[in-house]
């Protein structure tokens, strides 16, 4: 599955660009990932409910795809179990410190034309693209 | 604070499914297709531009949306709209970007294709979700937001 698929990529692009418009335009609220469930983990907050549903939304979405396109799920790169755990880690820490993700600040954010945002994106957009540089380079593309 | 409607509820949940199917059909539940965009060790033969018609169709309607939502004095089900308001560009913007982007590298998951994934009931999903918890969790008291 490394091919380049424009048809299906754009078409689920604009699927995901509709379910976060629904959001603000329904609740009013971003359709940021990391910061929805960010705010599941903290209890307590008053708006608990309506994040842990559209997480839980998204979870089900994935069951229910996995059933119909198990391959859609392939995981196709060489990562150890380790190496998945701290880049979950990175990943956690990075986006509640940066308040945002590829949704919150990539779609949500860009799509705002938020000055902000297109500086998070240009900075994990670099950050990642070196990282896969030297993953590829010095440790042979597994890790 | 209004605590959620029912229809808000049932919104977030329905729109979350919807939010995920969007990203199985993009291809980014393939942690291969996000290497792909960032790898040009083969030089352009082997590059998958892919991830780049994603983002660009998912802004292509959100952009005119929220436009056109922000005309409206309120969301069709809530009091108000609810927007960040941070506006600087600051240390923790940047840091926090610039980690997430390796920890993005490394795994090939950004948090939405992690949940989806975790729905899928990948080992790999699973692993990375619960790196994802411990990290948000970290950082919540380690580095609390000031106050606003």
């Amino acid at each position: 599955m490394d091919q380049f698929t424009p048809l299906s990529s754009t078409i689920g692009g604009l699927i995901i660009g509709a379910a976060s418009a629904g959001l603000l335009f329904a609740n009013g609220r971003i359709a940021g990932i990391s910061g929805i469930a960010g705010g599941v983990l903290k209890l307590g907050a008053g708006d608990t409910a309506w994040r842990g549903l559209f997480v839980l939304g998204l979870c089900l979405g994935g069951f229910v795809c996995s059933l119909v396109v198990p391959e859609a799920f392939a995981f196709g790169i060489e990562r150890s179990g380790v190496a998945l755990a701290l880049a979950g880690v990175l990943v956690g820490f990075g986006t509640q410190m940066g308040n945002g993700c590829t949704s919150g600040h990539g779609v949500c954010g860009l799509g705002r034309l938020s000055f902000r945002s297109l500086v998070a994106v240009i900075t994990f957009m670099a950050t990642a693209a070196a990282t896969i540089a030297i993953i590829g380079h010095a440790f042979g593309g597994a890790l | 604070m209004n605590r959620p409607t029912t229809p808000q509820l049932a919104v977030a949940l329905g729109l979350g499914v919807l939010f995920a199917v969007g990203l199985v059909i993009s291809g980014m539940t393939l942690p291969s297709k996000v290497v792909g965009f960032f790898d040009f060790s083969d030089g352009t033969t082997s590059w998958d531009p892919s991830l780049g018609f994603v983002m660009a169709g998912a802004i292509a309607v959100y952009l005119p949306a929220y436009r056109l939502t922000m005309r409206r004095s309120k969301p069709a089900l809530a009091e108000r709209f609810r927007l960040p308001t941070s506006k600087g560009i600051d240390g923790r913007l940047i840091v926090g970007s610039a980690l997430f982007g390796i920890g993005w590298g490394m795994s090939g998951f950004c948090p939405g294709p992690a949940l989806a994934s975790l729905g899928g009931m990948t080992s790999q999903a699973l692993i990375m979700v619960g790196g994802v918890i411990v990290g948000m969790v970290l950082f919540q008291r380690l580095m609390p937001a000031p106050k606003a």
